[in-house]
C-alpha cells in the first residue's frame, strides 16, 4: 500500500465523521451513552450505585480525555516512528 | 457502549462479572507469557493498545444526530489476538471508569465482555473467515475492525434489553430501542474505525511489527 492510498484512507475518514456536521443534520448530537442512560431512567429505574469520583465539570473531563488520547497518539507516534527512524538511516 | 454506574440491576451486574472474569484472567496469564518469550513484542502490544486508547477517547458526531466513540480493540485483535486486547480493553474501561465517571466499577464486567471480550473475538473471526475466503488482506481488516466496533454496540444493546425488558414488547422490543440508539450510530463510525485500521496496520506491517505475531 503506498503512502497515497494511506491518505485517501485517511481522508475518507474524516469525511465519514465531519459529514454529519457540514451537512447540518439535525440532532443535539448528545452522546449514545447518555441517551441510553435516560431511556433507562424514563422507565423508572434509579441507580442503585453512584461512582466514587466524577469530573466537576465538562472542561476537567473534556481535559481527562484528551489526556487519554494524547497519550496513546504518544506511544502509538513513537513506536511507529522508532523503526521508521532506523529505516531512513540505512 | 458504556453501561454507566449503577445501571446495571445487581444480578445482572455481578453474572456480567461472573462472566468476563475469566476472559480476562485467561487473557493476562497468556499475554505474561508471550511477553516473556518474545520482549520484542512489547512495541507491538504498546502501539495497539495507544490505539485502543486513542479511538475511545474520541467522541464522534454521526449521521444519527448523536455522538458515539469507536472502541478501537479490533486492530489490536487482529495483529495480536483477542485475549490480549481483553486486557488492554479492561485497562482503558478501568481507567474511564476511575477517572472519567465514564462506564463504572458495578459495570465494568458487562462493559469488559462487549468491548474488551466480544469486540476483539468478533473482529478477530471475522478477519479470519474473510482471509480464508481469499479476501485481500487490507479488506480482511476493514471487515475485522468493522464488525468488531458494530458487534460491541449490538452486544451492549443486548445486555441492556436482557436487563430492562420493555413492558409491552419484551426483550426483543427493549433490544431494537437499545440498537436504535446504540448501533444505527455507529454505523458509519465503524466505517470509519475499518479505515483507520488499515492505514495502522499498513503502517505496523510495513515496519515490520507483525513479525512478532504468534
Amino acid at each position: 500500500m503506498t503512502g497515497r492510498t494511506n491518505a485517501i484512507l485517511l481522508l475518507a475518514a474524516a469525511g465519514i465523521v465531519a459529514a454529519p456536521l457540514a451537512l447540518r443534520l439535525p440532532g443535539e448530537y448528545a452522546g449514545a451513552d447518555g441517551q441510553a442512560r435516560e431511556t433507562i431512567e424514563a422507565s423508572g429505574y434509579t441507580p442503585w450505585f453512584e461512582g466514587l469520583w466524577s469530573p466537576p465539570s465538562g472542561e476537567v473531563e473534556s481535559l481527562l480525555f484528551a489526556l487519554q488520547a494524547a497519550l496513546g497518539a504518544g506511544v502509538l507516534g513513537y513506536v511507529l516512528g522508532r523503526r521508521q527512524g532506523r529505516k531512513d538511516h540505512r | 457502549m458504556h453501561i454507566m454506574e449503577g445501571f446495571l440491576p445487581v444480578g445482572h451486574a455481578v453474572a456480567w462479572t461472573a462472566v468476563s472474569a475469566p476472559f480476562v484472567v485467561v487473557g493476562a496469564r497468556r499475554l505474561r507469557r508471550r511477553l516473556a518469550e518474545r520482549p520484542e513484542a512489547r512495541l507491538t502490544l504498546g502501539a495497539v493498545g495507544a490505539f485502543a486508547f486513542v479511538l475511545s477517547a474520541l467522541k464522534l458526531p454521526s449521521v444519527t444526530g448523536s455522538c458515539s466513540h469507536p472502541t478501537g480493540v479490533g486492530l489490536g485483535a487482529m495483529a495480536f489476538g483477542p485475549g490480549a486486547m481483553t486486557v488492554v480493553g479492561t485497562v482503558v474501561l478501568l481507567f474511564q471508569a476511575l477517572l472519567l465517571a465514564h462506564g463504572g466499577l458495578t459495570t465494568l464486567g458487562a462493559n469488559v465482555f462487549s468491548m474488551a471480550v466480544a469486540g476483539p473475538w468478533i473482529a478477530w473471526g471475522a478477519w479470519t473467515l474473510a482471509r480464508r475466503f481469499g479476501a485481500a488482506p487490507a479488506v480482511a481488516v476493514f471487515l475485522g475492525a468493522f464488525l468488531g466496533d458494530l458487534g460491541t454496540y449490538l452486544v451492549t444493546s443486548a445486555q441492556l434489553a436482557l436487563a430492562f425488558p420493555d413492558p409491552a414488547a419484551g426483550v426483543a422490543g427493549a433490544f431494537a430501542k437499545f440498537a436504535g440508539i446504540f448501533a444505527l450510530t455507529q454505523v458509519p463510525l465503524a466505517v470509519a474505525e475499518g479505515l483507520v485500521t488499515v492505514v495502522v496496520m499498513n503502517a505496523l506491517t510495513a515496519r515490520g511489527y507483525l513479525e512478532a505475531r504468534a
